[in-house]
């Protein structure tokens, strides 16, 4: 780990063990928006991370990012802060400025129709954006939109849009958008990059978090295991619990591989094939990681008062939030299906 | 907070040179090689092939050069590795004398011993075996009961070693003896030795798999003499240097690329206008494949570093062995093919061989529970 991504860890850890806890999360799955965890995240530019210093940021690789996103993920942050960091790297990718306070992604459903027309100098959105991550609370959205074969960054102001409030199911607000002759702030993306920029760092956000999530689950699950009793010992000393938590050892490290390298590539600015290949093996993880958390924690795991759910629920949804594994599997399977037989053995060794 | 790490490591640019000649070399030499042949993979056996590696510099290549290695990186014998396994090279001849006994012999072996030895598995001229497990002694390898008694002019060995994969056409084994105590002693006790299969006492008899192949054996030790010199270290701490080497031997890339050859093959019959349910499916497997890649590089990396990533390894081979096995598995389940090894069409062949062989990828090199055994207590649990 770098020495900026091991400041960077700690400075977030810190930062969320002081001001995220059960309440917390209890109140933010209500809808309440935790104003003072937002105050103090701000301030310590960890949302704007990754716009260059030139415009305001911290300039932050990637790679060094990847640490925020995994710890996001491992405290269960009830806040777009993945979602801001990857808006304020589009919005500067754009050439557009970054405004304070939480940013959201869109057009990342496969519901979503959003179109954009130029009237004179003024761009303006109209359609929906669904399952937007805290949408009513998000100040923009941003998406891209491909217009006459340019991609388009666009930045629509939540304000003076229709939000219907919705929920995944892990109480994280995810609303739906409706614009309709939105006027919006438009800057081109750099031609010649794959894929939709937007899917792709949400993607990318997800796989992190979902490292984080898959670390805590198990850190919970290695500690219960030590500590419960049954049958007059800890139920850790049971080889058949030890073998369950390696098995989850091992998913949440593969896991975290996958994502860290998805990271290390978008530095490289080649990281579609990566992250691809990372949310697809996060979402193969989610089923027999958190089958067997659960299993390991009884049915004490299983109430709404114990904390496990607030990581359990979360890795069941974003595993289709930023394209499911299926979707991704797709993308990645046709593009090694395009390689061909002796084509894709040359090209895994080269990204 | 977490019981082991994977820092993620690259292959050094320079590598890409490498990987060039090994594929050129692999052009020509491959021209022949069937379908099934190549999912052999590193039980494919040819001796002339291992020493056409040796003439390269590609065998010992991270060993000093007085020991006939090539003194090159631990990230660049990675890239020899997995560019044989993905072209299903023969490579069994060479494999574990390249992987774990030169190792071995380097950290632990006299001078004499590594003057003697080293150079000529470098060339590709020597086979070795491990003698680990024996009929009383699997998974429970501290209970082992095969003796080196001390007596005048070297070591008189009494046993039998069982599973001894290559021992019928190997030079050489390394033996882990008990030279004093009894099984009771568990780890303590026991010593590793150089063994001349060539010397009197010393009885291999083949045991064909359920696939047919000749892989492994039993070795009978009939107060076999080995010479003094035989012993390799020190006496009673065979355990903690055999222990040293599983590292090596458990998260390399033939932990995930055994089965590889189905994948290439199936990749092949679907080609580019495959279905979009074929095309998840493939993708899912790449997922897996880049993953297991990544973190087999990274622990190449921390071997390159000096670092002792024992856990991480066990990691590698229990998620890479559970891929290779599951391979044939996921494929037979969306294609439902006919497995014939003889006049079946070259996904079919390979499936064939594959799908008979696959129940030993989680037994081979410490059985997946002995694995999670490990990563457990790596994680605090016991």
């Amino acid at each position: 780990m770098s020495e900026t991504a091991a400041i960077l860890a700690q400075m977030v850890d810190r930062l969320f063990t002081d001001h995220v806890d059960a309440a917390l999360l209890a109140a933010a799955a209500q809808g309440r928006w935790p104003s003072e965890l937002w105050r103090l995240a701000e301030e310590q530019g960890l949302t704007t991370v990754l716009v260059p210093e030139a415009r305001g940021g911290m300039g932050a690789s990637f790679h060094e990012v990847c640490v925020i996103a995994s710890v996001c993920g491992r405290h269960r942050v009830p806040v777009p802060l993945p979602e801001t960091m990857a808006a304020g790297w589009l919005l500067a990718g754009a050439g557009l400025d970054v405004p304070a306070g939480p940013l959201s992604l869109g057009g990342a459903n496969r519901d979503d129709d959003l179109r954009l027309q130029r009237a004179g100098t003024q761009w303006r959105l109209s359609g929906s954006a669904h399952r937007v991550p805290w949408g009513r609370m998000a100040g923009s959205l941003v998406l891209a939109v491909e217009q006459a074969d340019a991609l388009l960054i666009v930045r629509a102001p939540r304000e003076g849009c229709t939000v219907d409030h919705g929920s995944n199911v892990a109480g994280e607000c995810r609303d739906t958008l409706r614009f309709t002759d939105h006027p919006v702030e438009v800057g081109p993306w750099p031609a010649g990059a794959a894929g939709n920029p937007v899917m792709m760092i949400g993607a990318l956000m997800r796989s992190g978090q979902m490292a984080g999530a898959l670390a805590d689950i198990l850190e919970r699950s290695v500690s219960y295991a030590n500590d419960r009793k049954q049958f007059g010992r800890a139920i850790g000393k049971q080889q058949v619990i030890q073998q369950y938590l390696a098995v989850l050892a091992a998913e949440a490290a593969a896991v975290d591989v996958a994502a860290e390298a998805a990271f290390i590539a978008a530095d490289a600015g080649n990281a579609e094939f990566l992250v691809a290949a990372a949310k697809t093996r996060a979402g193969t993880a989610v089923a027999p990681a958190v089958g067997i958390v659960h299993q390991v924690h009884g049915a004490i795991g299983f109430t709404l008062e114990h904390p496990l759910h607030w990581s359990t629920r979360r890795l069941m949804s974003w595993r289709s939030e930023f394209g499911s594994d299926r979707h991704w599997a797709v993308v990645l399977g046709r593009r090694i299906l395009d390689l061909g037989a002796d084509g894709f053995w040359p090209y895994l060794t080269a990204v | 907070m977490s019981a082991f790490r994977f820092e993620p490591s690259s292959l050094p640019a320079e590598t890409a040179t490498l990987r060039q000649e090994i594929r050129a070399f692999l052009a020509e030499f491959s021209a022949d090689w069937t379908a099934s042949a190549r999912a052999q993979s590193w039980d494919g056996f040819d001796p002339q092939f291992s020493r056409q590696m040796g003439a390269r510099g590609w065998i010992g290549m991270t060993w000093p050069k007085r020991y006939g290695g090539s003194e090159r990186s631990a990230l660049e014998r990675y890239v020899v590795l997995e560019e044989m396994l993905f072209a299903g090279a023969p490579v069994s001849f060479h494999w574990i004398a390249d992987r774990q006994s030169g190792p071995l012999l380097l950290r632990f072996g006299s001078e004499r011993q590594r003057c003697d030895i080293l150079p000529r598995i470098a060339r590709g001229e020597l086979c070795f075996c491990i003698g680990l497990s024996e009929p009383d002694a699997g998974s429970d390898v501290a209970n082992i009961r095969t003796r080196a008694r001390q007596v005048d002019g070297g070591w008189r060995v009494t046993g039998s070693k069982l599973w001894t994969t290559n021992a019928h056409r190997a030079q050489y084994m390394i033996g882990l003896f008990r030279t004093a105590g009894d099984p009771s002693d568990r780890h303590a006790e026991l010593s590793q030795f150089l063994v001349d299969l060539s010397r009197p006492g010393i009885t291999v008899r083949p045991i064909r798999d359920l696939s047919g192949g000749e892989h492994f054996n039993e070795v009978v030790f009939e107060d076999a003499l080995l010479p003094a010199d035989a012993l390799i270290g020190r006496a009673g701490e065979g355990w903690q240097q055999a222990m040293a080497e599983l590292a090596y031997e458990r998260s390399g890339p033939e932990r995930f690329l055994s089965s590889i050859r189905a994948l290439i093959e199936l990749i092949r019959v679907l080609g580019p206008e495959a279905s979009e349910e074929a095309a998840a499916l493939i993708g899912r497997l790449t997922a897996q494949l880049v993953t297991l890649r990544n973190m087999s590089i990274s622990v190449a990396g921390m071997l390159e570093a000096k670092r002792d990533p024992a856990i991480e390894a066990a990691v590698v081979k229990d998620l890479g062995g559970s891929f290779e096995q599951s391979l044939p598995e996921v494929i037979q389940a969306f294609a439902g093919l006919d497995l014939d090894a003889e006049r079946g069409s070259d996904l079919q062949q390979v499936m064939a061989h594959l799908t008979l062989v696959v129940p030993s990828f989680s037994l081979r090199g410490g059985t997946r529970e002995i694995l999670r055994g490990i990563i457990a207590r790596g994680l605090g649990l016991r």
